[in-house]
């Protein structure tokens, strides 16, 4: 009833490829990208923008890219974390050696290099699969975890191990740094991670895209089709790299504005973003901004939200409970739903579409 | 890479010179030979385990023959890639369905153009300009396709989900895609009832027919395979027993012995 596409017809093919063909998408993702751009800056308090939204924000482009690698290419890997670490010590190299350049080209820029590293580690996968190749991307975690803690160049010799990105502007406005605003670090963000998510969702949509689903369906069949499983493989390494280390850019220059260590990019880190993208569904763009906004929201609720209505709870319970609801979260969906949580929503949409009379 | 003829119908396409196919101490196929003229339809039957699988997964290169020569359009190869079999224009169906089971129709008819569409990744980022030019000058190429299987109903429907007869006809659908000179058909008809498997010998005659394919044909229904092809070659453990016209290898002693069994 609310989600009829019935009368829009489609004259062209271009209108039939579009990515939301159904006019009442566009308007959704219209509404939703007001909100997130006009509404939450102008009445979200400090607290709501910085410590849900930009982390959100963030683990939602780590998500990405490891649900095109996990999702869309069926490669498990582990190293997510390490990759974002590449991406945020880049970055943070990248702009303490050029500090002219803006920062927003450096953290694209990032990318590029955990894009490479993330490809070098993946040339196992042409010989290896499942349990196997997430053991080889466990090499690449623990390496790259040891080489931000024992090379010091990494984090300019600084005593503590930490890296904190100086203050950067953007047309006059402090964008980084201990000065810079929450409201605007989040616009920042904001307008970082829905660039991608439209590259992504060009790329996911077109002969790459359908390329990565191919060899992830039936690799023999993809291969009798012309396409190259090695170069294919990795191409979406490179690519899932890429949005990892942009993540970790990110994470160091727009969210963590006083300086981090560097057992950040550590294995849980890995694990957590795979819970995302399992949690919020394999093979969907959507599905990692639900998972992303599911494993955030659930902490914060239990850390804030249950003492502001009365219900005192110590912080040490609260993260045990926490702990307690992502696994048994993660069982159920397995077993209700293995798509995640963006093949509930697919369904709703179905039943939207004959609500209230189904038959 | 080497140099490839036109070939004329009626010609040469495929020579299969002495293969010999071994898995060990297995011996899969015994030396081999037979050939394929371009047009026609060339059925390969034979009792279960015969090697006739076998000899498809060598004709586009996921097996490496020990012995024998492989002559294709001209020119002779011993050991290559599946995928390079696929850019000289072998296409090729499973026995048991070998399809992209979380794509759509579409999308998994669309991955048989990937080797026809070239445009560089850059443009892709963008889904725009020439890439999106390429995407919908190929979508009318596999919506002809789509028409001539007549499976436009389930067009946006993920296969996995479709019956099995419809999925064989995808499958189908998604090896004409790539345009194939020579289009190996491996048991289209297993498991359908008798008007699936009208539709599937309609279909394989059209394709014949408009596209001027050459094909390859592995079935178990021997009617069907007197009907549609022109030449049969029959397999026994390996051997190649018999080789000539329907007729032919109707009346040959040796197949009637294998398919029926003898008193020793």
């Amino acid at each position: 009833m609310f989600y009829r596409e019935a009368g829009q017809f489609k004259k062209t093919y271009a209108a039939d490829m579009a990515v939301f063909p159904i006019l009442q998408d566009r308007i959704g993702l219209g509404i939703i990208l007001f909100i997130a751009a006009v509404v939450i800056p102008l009445t979200g308090s400090t607290f709501f923008i910085s410590s849900v939204m930009i982390p959100f924000l963030v683990f939602s482009l780590a998500a990405m890219g490891l649900n095109i690698v996990t999702g869309y290419t069926g490669l498990i890997s582990l190293g997510s974390a390490a990759f974002m670490g590449v991406g945020a010590f880049a970055c943070f190299k990248l702009t303490t050696s050029f500090p002219n350049v803006n920062i927003l080209v450096w953290i694209l820029a990032s990318g590029f290099f955990s894009a490479v590293i993330g490809a070098l580690f993946a040339i196992p996968s042409l010989r290896i699969k499942g349990f196997y190749l997430a053991v080889a991307t466990l090499a690449a975690q623990f390496f790259l975890e040891w080489c931000f803690v024992r090379i010091p160049w990494l984090y300019n010799y600084s005593a503590s191990g930490a890296i904190q990105v100086p203050q950067r502007t953007l047309f006059g406005h402090i964008i980084t740094g201990a000065n810079a605003t929450p409201t605007t670090r989040y616009l920042v963000l904001l307008a970082i991670v829905v660039f991608m998510t439209w590259i992504a969702s060009n790329i996911l949509h077109g002969r790459v895209g359908r390329t990565f689903m191919a060899v992830r369906d039936m690799d023999i069949a993809a291969e009798l089709m012309g396409i190259r499983l090695l170069p294919a493989k990795l191409t979406a390494f490179a690519l899932s790299s890429f949005y990892c280390g942009v993540a970790g850019a990110v994470m160091v220059t727009l969210w963590y504005t006083g300086g981090e260590a560097s057992d950040l990019f550590n294995i849980r880190q890995s694990f957590y973003i795979l819970f995302m993208v399992i949690i919020g569904g394999l093979g969907s763009l959507l599905g990692c901004f639900l998972g992303s906004a599911l494993l955030n929201i659930v902490p914060l609720v239990l850390k804030y939200g249950l003492p502001s209505i009365g219900i005192a709870i110590a912080s040490e319970t609260a993260e045990h409970i926490n702990h307690l609801l992502v696994g048994a979260l993660i069982i159920f969906i397995l077993i209700v739903e293995p798509h995640g949580m963006a093949r509930l929503w697919q369904i709703t949409k179905q039943k939207l579409r004959t609500w209230p009379f189904p038959y | 890479m080497k140099e490839f003829k036109t070939i004329a119908p009626g010609e040469e396409l495929l020579n299969v010179e002495n293969v010999t196919l071994r898995f060990g101490g297995v011996k899969a196929i015994t030396d081999v030979s037979f050939n394929i003229k371009k047009g026609e339809v060339r059925a390969i039957i034979g009792p279960n385990g015969a090697g006739k699988t076998s000899m498809l997964n060598v004709i586009n290169g996921f097996y490496h023959p020990q012995e024998g020569r492989i002559t294709y359009r001209g020119a002779t190869r011993s050991k290559m890639r599946p995928h390079v079999a696929a850019a000289q224009g072998i296409a090729r169906t499973f026995q048991n369905v070998a399809l992209f089971k979380g794509m759509t129709t579409l999308d998994n008819i669309m991955v048989g153009r990937t080797l026809k569409m070239q445009k560089p990744f850059f443009w892709h980022v963008f889904r725009h300009g020439p890439a999106m030019q390429e995407e919908i000058e190929h979508r009318k190429f596999v919506e002809e396709i789509i028409d001539f299987l007549e499976i436009e109903h389930i067009r946006k429907t993920p296969v996995g989900k479709l019956p099995y007869g419809l999925q064989k006809r995808v499958e189908l659908g998604r090896a004409l895609a790539m345009q194939p000179e020579l289009l190996l058909l491996d048991e289209p008809m297993a498991g359908m009832n008798l008007e699936e498997k009208e539709d599937m010998c309609r279909f394989i005659l059209d394709t014949k027919e408009q596209y001027g394919t050459t094909i390859a044909l592995i079935e178990h229904d021997i009617g069907v395979v007197m009907d549609l092809s022109d030449r049969v070659c029959v397999l026994e453990y390996g051997l190649k027993i018999a080789d000539g016209t329907p007729e032919e290898v109707k009346a040959n002693q040796k197949v009637i012995d294998a398919y029926l069994g003898v008193a020793h």
